[in-house]
């Protein structure tokens, strides 16, 4: 890993396939690429998350759900140093990205967000050519070469099931796509620089049911290459692709009057949906509250 | 079930003329009246200045606009040549110190400083320098420089340069707040640094805008003459030196030439006035063209 701002030697990559032999199944067989223990945050003195703990696996999709307010894109935002950006917040526990502590002095967020990569909400393409837009993020890292940008874009572009509607238009404007092909662009341009992890932050609220279908098919085939992590306010959606599912809810502070999120359940997808452990899951899941 | 074409139903779906309606028009007739109460005195000034002004303009074409100004005030013929060259450089020198320095502070401003101290009190002292009087700038300018450098463009760009900076400063940092931080983050979120996502997307998202703003303060310092008065002496001959030598400007020259007892001087100030506002026009118009190309 890169991580550290100062270390050029990459021969130091964890070796994160090496399986380790154990009989019990709830055991990860793999490492996880991240840990959370007991991670908390703060925007200045209101506590928005805390006490959440989990693993996400490799080249799985990860689903964080609950109710608006219970801390899942906070948590999101926190695997890639996003929250470094909203001033007065404060990350607190342990977060790991195998094993390497993301909050770490020694780490930069510039280099952390090369390798985990995120797509938001509202599809927010700059206000550029499709293939500038695309080609942005291997600029930045010092792709030059004409040849080689074509290459990537195309390659992009494929990856993110786009290449087909508009390869006889890479030079006209992002802005006069729809938003499904807006969104799917915001892909492309994401693992057009190869990151490790793609985040999605509810790419599909603002998308049509058809639009849907096509980046949760995307999704399937994107997992083969990256570990996926998404928030969604859609529990078919979460049941439909992930793997695995956290649900968050929020608890009201007695004292306080604050409302603050935390994880309550974190487990297979299929377990949670069928036969969750906690009856707030189940409440959520049955659509009694939230 | 009605039949098509009920007459009962047709006559109910009739416009009716109700309090609300009388009150629509009545609105509508006030917007339409301020509309032209605005537009009157817009050409009332354009008539004039063409009813006034082409006939000296463009007499012998070109020759008012090339030709040099009359040693003596009282003599009849063309020459507005000097005060043209003289706008251009003054206006342009001060384009070339405000509008850089201008766009570099609301990056500042907007990007870096924020909330903190003394970004409020830049902001602050940028919106006091907006109400000082041009006449008071230009007496800074001729305290300053001019006692010590004596006249030259550069003292009269100096001068602008005051005039524009908050002007710039103002209406690019509006710009910047338009880009929606949805476009920064995405820029961060593959791994850009802040300088990088300011030089490749927040700027030129915010472009047009502040070309736009940058000219609405060219458009008025062309015009401005009180710090020009102290700063530019009286040439009547071409001065291409922007650093040394007296120089001069239309405005100056349409407040010497209109303030004149002598027709032929009144004649050129009206021409002179006439060449300002094709000035500014054609700028305005070449810096439109320039973002609506880079808009694509």
């Amino acid at each position: 890993m890169e991580l550290y701002d100062d270390e050029r030697d990459r021969s130091s990559t964890p070796a994160v396939s090496v399986r380790v032999s154990s009989s019990d199944v709830a055991t990860d067989p793999v490492p996880p690429v991240f840990e959370l223990e007991k991670l908390e945050v703060h925007y200045g003195s209101f506590r928005a998350v805390r006490d959440v703990t989990l693993g996400i696996r490799e080249h799985e999709i990860t689903a964080f759900i609950g109710p608006s307010g219970c801390g899942k894109t906070t948590v999101l935002r926190c695997l890639n140093r996003m929250n470094d950006l909203i001033p007065g917040a404060r990350v607190g526990g342990k977060l790991t990205f195998h094993g390497i502590d993301l909050y770490s002095p020694e780490v930069s967020a510039t280099e952390v967000r090369r390798r985990i990569g995120m797509v938001f909400q509202k599809p927010n393409p700059f206000p550029k050519s499709i293939y500038d837009n695309i080609a942005f993020g291997p600029r930045i890292n010092g792709v030059s070469d004409r040849s080689k940008l074509d290459e990537i874009v195309e390659r992009s572009l494929r990856g993110a099931a786009l290449w087909d509607e508009v390869k006889d238009r890479l030079h006209a404007s992002a802005l006069g796509m729809s938003g499904g092909q807006q969104q799917r662009l915001c892909i492309a341009r994401t693992i057009a620089v190869e990151p490790e992890v793609v985040l999605m932050d509810e790419p599909c609220s603002a998308l049509d049911p058809i639009a849907t279908a096509r980046i949760e098919e995307l999704m399937r085939e994107l997992k083969k290459t990256f570990t996926i992590v998404i928030v969604t306010h859609n529990m078919q959606q979460a049941a439909r692709c992930s793997d695995r599912t956290a649900f968050f809810t929020a608890e009201l502070d007695e004292k306080s009057e604050q409302r603050t999120g935390l994880l309550v359940e974190y487990d297979a997808t299929a377990r949670i949906f069928s036969n969750p452990r906690d009856e707030r899951t189940e409440n959520y899941i049955t659509g009694r509250f939230g | 079930m009605r039949h098509p074409g009920d007459p009962i139903l047709a006559m109910s779906l009739r416009p009716r003329r109700t309090w609300r309606t009388v009150k629509s028009a009545a609105m509508s007739m006030m917007m339409l009246a301020a509309f032209v109460i605005i537009a009157m005195p817009l050409a009332a000034i354009v008539w004039s200045l063409v009813a006034k002004g082409a006939s000296v303009a463009f007499a012998h074409f070109p020759d008012f606009f090339t030709k040099t100004i009359p040693m003596v005030e009282r003599r009849p013929g063309p020459g507005m040549g000097p005060a043209i060259l003289g706008t251009m450089l003054v206006t342009g020198g001060a384009t070339l110190i405000a509008v850089p320095l201008g766009i570099l502070g609301a990056v500042y401003l907007h990007e870096y400083g924020v909330q903190s101290r003394f970004a409020r009190l830049v902001r602050f002292m940028a919106m006091v320098m907006t109400g000082v009087p041009s006449i008071v700038m230009g007496l800074f300018v001729y305290v300053v420089w001019t006692m010590r450098f004596g006249y030259s463009a550069f003292g009269g760009a100096l001068g602008l340069a005051c005039l524009m900076l908050p002007v710039v400063i103002g209406s690019t940092e509006t710009m910047l707040r338009l880009v929606p931080n949805q476009m920064r983050e995405a820029s961060y979120a593959l791994g850009a640094t802040k300088a990088r996502t300011i030089l490749t997307v927040v700027l030129p998202a915010a472009a047009p805008g502040i070309v736009s703003g940058a000219l609405l303060a060219v458009a008025r310092a062309a015009g401005e003459t009180a710090p020009l008065l102290f700063a530019l002496g009286a040439a009547t001959s071409y001065n291409p030196h922007f650093f040394e030598q007296a120089n001069t400007a239309l405005s100056v020259q349409i407040f010497g030439n209109a303030t004149s007892s002598f027709v032929a001087a009144q004649d050129r100030a009206w021409g002179a006035a006439l060449a300002l506002v094709l000035l500014t026009f054609l700028v305005t118009l070449a810096a439109r063209v320039f973002t609506a190309r880079f808009k694509r």
